[in-house]
């Protein structure tokens, strides 16, 4: 019942089927079950920086402060993202600058008013 | 061809308490309580866990990583398959050491999925993860019973299922038109230099605009169509081309949980998603695999 009739021939076995193809599903996957032999994969020196940056995800690789792509463009859409947070950061700035004066003229406002908001239930 | 023409039973009346494939290594005929006899320098390395099958692994691939094809340990109603390894290799330190040798681990990785690969022609095998490892028989032993629960109802959710992966690759394609330094321009300010130069430039990106989308619409379609015929999907992190030493940016890379016996449509399927006149759009397909991404589909939902 378990036999292996009626299967299409496997593809990627010969060759097709690349080393990330591999590593990622024996490295990161299948189950993970404590050996006499205690091992912690993800504490391994190296996986090197390479299997850092390539196999561990991006997410672990940032924890590790591993981060040079995101000012690659080439690599990533950290850098155009950071071109938006910076213009995020001068639009801020910008707003401040107007609250700030426009809450001068507010105060005075709320001094000349009669009653501001005291009254609290 | 496939597995099943070469079933046949090289040890009729296998005893359930003895290594199925080898049992003229002297510490197979032991008793399963201590071990006495067995190689200090000697630990077991464990691929994955079946249920009890017939047939044999076929040749080529059946290869572990001591050369031999592996050893069925038999404990209950589970099968651990393993090979003998060198302490001097798999131990604790050791295997650090080796773990941080690309080229060590590549081989191993290879070599312990060839295993996995060979087994899925006569049974579902959950895949272990690499490098687990125990000291002795009874180490795997103690590994199937502590683990027995989880093992069985995995085998059960996976039984008669195996792995498809499916990646799309784009092809940026390169600049059409000549690059502002090659381009015979007459001057830098004649009239009309610098628009063509805009154009030319904005050309291009339209181009990879559109091969982008292209892509794009590929990868929609072969996800939301093949995640019908499957019973699971998960998205794995796209690959970065210096370790897959493919060429092309990956854009999808997703692994499907299939049937056995829907294998042949779910390929089927894949072929006909696939878009035989774009050169700048790939799709590849790989498997079958053993259910390697889905081994802890559903442990913690209650089916």
């Amino acid at each position: 019942m378990t036999t292996a009739s009626r299967m299409p021939d496997p593809y990627g076995s010969g060759g097709g089927a690349n080393l990330a193809d591999i590593l990622e599903r024996v490295l990161d996957k299948g189950v993970v079950i404590a050996g006499d032999i205690k091992i912690n994969l993800l504490d391994i020196e190296l996986l090197t920086i390479k299997l850092r940056l390539i196999v561990a995800s991006v997410d672990k690789a940032k924890e590790m402060g591993i981060d040079w792509w995101e000012d690659d463009p080439s690599l990533s859409s950290g850098a155009r993202r950071r071109e938006i947070t910076e213009e995020n950061e001068r639009l801020k700035r910008r707003i401040a600058d107007l609250e700030a004066d426009s809450a001068g003229s507010t105060e005075r406002e709320l001094e000349s008013a009669p009653d501001g908001n005291t009254e609290k239930a | 061809m496939t597995a099943a023409n070469e079933m046949n039973h090289p040890q009729s009346g296998t005893n359930a308490e003895t290594d199925g494939r080898a049992p003229a290594r002297p510490e197979s005929q032991q008793a399963p309580s201590g071990h006495p006899g067995l190689p200090e320098d000697e630990l077991r390395y464990v691929y994955a866990v079946t249920r009890p099958f017939e047939g044999v692994l076929p040749e080529e691939g059946g290869r572990g990583l001591d050369g031999e094809p592996p050893r069925l340990l038999h404990h209950g109603d589970l099968v651990a398959v393993v090979s003998p390894v060198p302490a001097a290799d798999f131990d604790e330190a050791p295997l650090k050491a080796h773990l941080e040798d690309l080229d060590w681990l590549a081989e191993t990785a290879r070599t312990h999925q060839r295993v996995i690969t060979a087994l899925t022609t006569v049974t579902s095998p959950l895949p272990l993860r690499l490098a687990t490892i125990c000291r002795d028989d009874s180490g795997v032993r103690r590994l199937l019973e502590s683990g027995r629960a989880r093992f069985v109802s995995a085998l059960d959710r996976l039984d008669g299922r195996v792995e498809w992966g499916v990646k799309v690759y784009t092809h940026t394609p390169p600049p059409a038109a000549p690059s502002p330094e090659q381009a015979p321009a007459p001057s830098a300010d004649a009239p009309g230099a610098g628009r063509s130069y805009l154009q030319q430039r904005l050309a291009h990106r339209r181009t990879r605009e559109t091969a982008a989308n292209r892509a794009d619409a590929v990868c929609r379609r072969l996800q939301e169509e093949l995640s019908q015929s499957a019973e699971h999907t998960v998205l794995h992190r796209l690959q970065d081309g210096r370790l897959s030493g493919r060429s092309g940016q990956n854009v999808l890379n997703a692994a499907f949980l299939v049937p056995r016996a829907a294998s042949e449509a779910f390929v089927e399927r894949v072929r006909a998603l696939t878009p035989g006149d774009d050169e700048s759009v790939k799709v590849e397909l790989t498997g079958p695999w053993a259910p390697y991404s889905f081994t802890d589909i559903g442990e913690e939902e209650p089916t």
